[in-house]
């Protein structure tokens, strides 16, 4: 395991960052080499129904858009899972719910872009370049987030997943872990083979430079998980994918690689038809996503108290069910958050309602909170962000009234 | 460690010409380059073979798919499988328990589901050989482009039992001919109607919304205007995707053959919504299935469809981030031809940017591309299918495995990154292993001359100074071989 290493860094706005931040924040502990404040987001893409996973339950207006689908009150067998009186959660959920009692799980309702695009393709970009209505960024939030203080170690940021999303794209390295099949041994991995490929791929154009960081990452990584297979499975394995990738990437951030940042994708929210209610298409995905969470966190272990994990969607769904027991393209969504200090047991955002007038476009959720208010305000809270450096993770957005989300 | 990717962005020129005089060796880069983006790569000899003719006689070729003879050993294989040839509703029939009319144990359904995978292994079969060995080489490319650009994913539901029949019928007869055509083709297709579930759309205040038949579905309505023709800046509304999923109301499929023609296409009036309609600020007279028609014709002619899909031609076949020039006069002629395809790939061909050497080799391969070029180059004709499966789903891109309708793209953005990287030189290691057990005899000066011999210095020397079981691990693997 090579040392990481502080490395000079001349642009002018990292500089300046650096100085204005205090001295507990995730820049100053990172190159002090302490152990690191942590950040896991999962992107739920095809738009996942979050008025079915966080339940306003008390309005009437949900139960009569949802003949077939809505969720049952808390007091029907089977119902929603109480959260504060005012929401439930999605039975299928109740993985997490522990850590709803342990008041280390929080969801910020109504939040989402404010850009009106009902396009998935076009909403998720704008989720991952942080910069709604604006095409032309080329750019990830999360790979910006990096830039703030370089280091040189390609496993600092890590995705889970065959291809580099756009949210972790751009000028800083990032490691890419390949969704099951990770554990075997590639013919690169053999010294015959890699000296030679080494010389090929030496120099400084595209192609050579994703070479060279693929096979830095793959010897970080190939070590860490060959140390996973020596330890043999704890708990039960399981069968489904999102659970074994959740515990890779767990193991990437409590060991050797010194993984900082880390994102999966999870796909099959997008429920036109048969959505169901307590059982269908939903509750079907929501089970493993909730399995997944639970043992990424208990393989987290001890630095799951350092370690903030932001669930979010591209957008919401209809209020009201579509003729197929589905729902199509909304706006407004919920953002889950869970942490070891993520101030939890609460929902979090102004909470519109459900009443024709209150509807944007007459149809769907409203966003009341900005989807990056919530994700500045543990960016500001978590890894200590300055007011220069959010603005550099989310150019054109100014910060003015985040949320204390915590402790 | 700070890096400027945006510096990285250029890609080496590799088009070495050889030693010839300057005319001709510009001619033969063209041409290299020609065959680099209307094939999947040059087999052996291919480069010799073609530079007898001109590149306007090769271009004049490919364009008419229909005069080209097929390989023998092609057809022989493709007639082997016999479900490419049946109806959408012969294959209801046969391979589903509702077309089989009966109930049937769970035992029985299971088998039939483990059946309808064998039609989408069949369909992967045709795509794959004709991919390597068909001589209509920018057919099939088109077919990777179409496919792409109106995708279904074989995984929803009952459409991996049809997309064989999809790709043959609606996307591969129509590659070169009217845009019009290509998207009613799609628009009937139960493949499409099933993978975007305008087969339940449904007027929910018709006689005939009961059951799973409801009420609207936006689905396909949404992605027909977003993906297929105007693109997401079309100009177009929210209240212009729920005029045309009315529009599409009780636009189907059914189980029966009611056409006549076994296409499985049905358009059940009873649950159609028969107001009239305002979409794109046109009134569309409530009548039926000529409104669909109707949405289509005023689809396929706007000008920003004409934009949206010259754009995507422009980026699949010069450059990622295509030349406004380019796409302009390609736009142009899509109006001036009413979107005659053939007619917009000869002005993209025979265009100053498609032939400006600054774009020679910078298209980064999309794993497909790359295994496919591979197969080519090193003539392997009938490769083991589940292992290029495999291959496929570890670079992320499983052919008819995209679950989103907008398809793969076919950027460098989209597909470099630090783990493919080691991904494709492993697999360029495991197949050149593959390849010099089969030929014993095989010489790597020769493979190199497959490729037009367009090799860097430093890619030269480190090719000729490693042992010889690896040289051809290297071309296979080397940055060269990675853009077209």
């Amino acid at each position: 395991m090579k040392r990481r290493k502080i490395v000079q860094y001349g642009s002018l706005f990292a500089a300046a960052s650096l100085i204005s931040v205090g001295m507990n924040s995730w820049v100053v502990k990172a190159i002090a080499g302490s152990n690191n404040k942590k950040l896991i987001v999962i992107f739920l893409r095809g738009a996942i129904d979050g008025l079915n996973v966080v339940v306003p339950y008390r309005e009437s207006a949900y139960y009569e858009a949802r003949p077939t689908i809505a969720i049952p009150t808390p007091d029907d067998e089977g119902g929603a899972i109480d959260l504060d009186g005012r929401f439930g959660l999605n039975p299928a959920l109740i993985d997490i719910m522990p850590f709803w009692q342990q008041n280390n799980l929080a969801f910020i309702h109504a939040s989402g872009s404010t850009d009106p695009t009902r396009s998935h393709f076009e909403a998720q970009d704008y989720l991952e370049t942080g910069t709604p209505g604006v095409k032309s960024t080329t750019s990830g939030w999360m790979n910006r987030l990096l830039t703030i203080s370089p280091q040189n170690n390609p496993t600092r940021a890590v995705n889970v997943g065959n291809n580099m999303p756009l949210i972790l794209k751009g000028n800083m390295a990032v490691a890419n872990l390949n969704s099951a099949n990770a554990k075997r041994q590639l013919p690169i991995d053999r010294s015959a083979i890699n000296e030679a490929f080494d010389r090929l791929y030496s120099g400084q154009d595209a192609v050579s430079l994703a070479y060279q960081e693929g096979r830095k990452a793959r010897e970080i990584v190939m070590k860490e998980i060959n140390k996973e297979m020596m330890e043999a499975d704890r708990g039960a394995p399981t069968p489904i994918n999102f659970v074994k990738d959740a515990r890779r990437l767990a193991r990437l951030m409590a060991g050797d690689a010194k993984t900082q940042l880390g994102f999966m994708a999870l796909g099959g929210w997008d429920t036109h038809v048969n959505q169901g209610s307590t059982r269908g298409r939903l509750t079907r995905n929501l089970k493993p996503l909730g399995m997944g969470l639970a043992a990424l966190i208990k393989e987290l272990g001890s630095v799951y108290q350092d370690t903030a994990i932001v669930v979010m969607s591209e957008f919401g769904r209809t209020v009201a069910e579509n003729g197929n027991r589905g729902t199509d393209h909304g706006h407004g969504n919920a953002i889950w958050l869970l942490g070891g200090n993520i101030k939890g047991g609460k929902v979090y955002g102004e909470w519109p309602g459900l009443s024709e007038s209150a509807l944007y476009q007459g149809r769907d959720l409203a966003v009341t909170t900005d989807f990056r208010t919530a994700i500045a305000s543990v960016l500001s809270q978590h890894l200590q962000l300055s007011g220069s450096d959010l603005e550099n993770v989310f150019p054109g957005y100014s910060a003015n009234r985040l949320l204390p989300l915590i402790t | 460690m700070k890096q400027d990717r945006s510096k990285r962005g250029q890609a080496k020129q590799f088009y070495r010409p050889s030693m010839k005089t300057a005319k001709s060796a510009t001619a033969d880069s063209q041409l290299i380059h020609s065959i680099a983006r209307l094939s999947f790569g040059p087999r052996p000899q291919e480069i010799e073979t073609i530079r007898k003719r001109k590149i306007k006689e090769y271009l004049a070729i490919q364009l008419k798919p229909e005069a080209i003879a097929e390989p023998s050993l092609l057809t022989t294989e493709l007639n082997k499988l016999k479900t490419l040839s049946m109806s959408p509703i012969a294959l209801f029939q046969e391979y589903t328990a509702r077309g089989r009319g009966k109930k049937i144990s769970p035992e029985a359904r299971k088998m039939l589901r483990k059946k309808r995978r064998g039609l989408v292994r069949e369909a992967f079969q045709a795509r794959l050989l004709r991919a390597i060995a068909s001589q209509r080489q920018l057919q099939e490319v088109m077919v990777d482009f179409w496919f792409n650009h109106f995708n279904v994913f074989a995984g929803k539901g009952l459409t991996g039992m049809w997309i064989g029949n999809y790709e043959e019928k609606a996307i591969r007869s129509n590659v070169f001919g009217s845009f019009r055509e290509l998207l009613g083709a799609t628009a009937r297709h139960p493949a499409m109607l099933f993978y975007l579930d305008n087969w339940l759309n449904t007027d929910p205040n018709s006689r005939g919304a009961r059951g799973r038949f409801k009420g609207l579905n936006e689905n396909y309505a949404r992605e027909l205007m977003e993906l297929h023709t105007l693109g997401v800046n079309g100009g177009y509304t929210q209240a212009d995707v729920v005029s045309l999923a009315r529009i599409l109301t009780g636009w189907g499929i059914s189980r029966r053959d009611r056409q006549g023609d076994g296409s499985g296409f049905y358009f059940d009036p009873k649950r159609h919504d028969f107001q009239d309609k305002v979409f794109l600020g046109k009134t569309i007279q409530g009548r039926g299935k000529e409104e669909v028609e109707e949405a289509l014709d005023i689809l396929a002619t706007h000008p920003a469809t004409a934009r949206h899909i010259s754009y995507k031609l422009a980026q699949y076949f010069v450059s990622d981030r295509p030349p406004e020039s380019l796409v302009n006069s390609l736009a142009e002629n899509f109006l001036a031809t009413k979107g005659n395809i053939a007619a917009v790939l000869n002005t993209l061909f025979t265009s100053k940017e498609f032939l400006d050497p600054q774009y020679y080799g910078n298209k980064f391969k999309t794993p497909y591309q790359y295994i496919v070029s591979i197969y080519r180059a090193t003539n392997i004709e009938k490769p083991n299918l589940r292992q290029t499966y495999g291959m496929l789903r570890q670079l992320g891109m499983p052919l008819y495995g995209c679950r989103t309708p907008n398809g793969y793209q076919n950027t460098r953005d989209a597909w470099l990154g630090p783990d493919s990287m080691m991904r494709r030189v492993s697999l360029a290691t495991a197949l050149a292993r593959k390849y010099l057990k089969t030929e014993k005899s095989h010489n790597p000066n020769l493979l190199m001359a497959t490729l037009g011999d367009r090799f860097s210095s430093n890619t030269l020397a480190v090719i000729n100074s490693s042992k010889p079981f690896l040289k051809t691990a290297l071309i296979l693997g080397s940055p060269e071989m990675m853009y077209r």
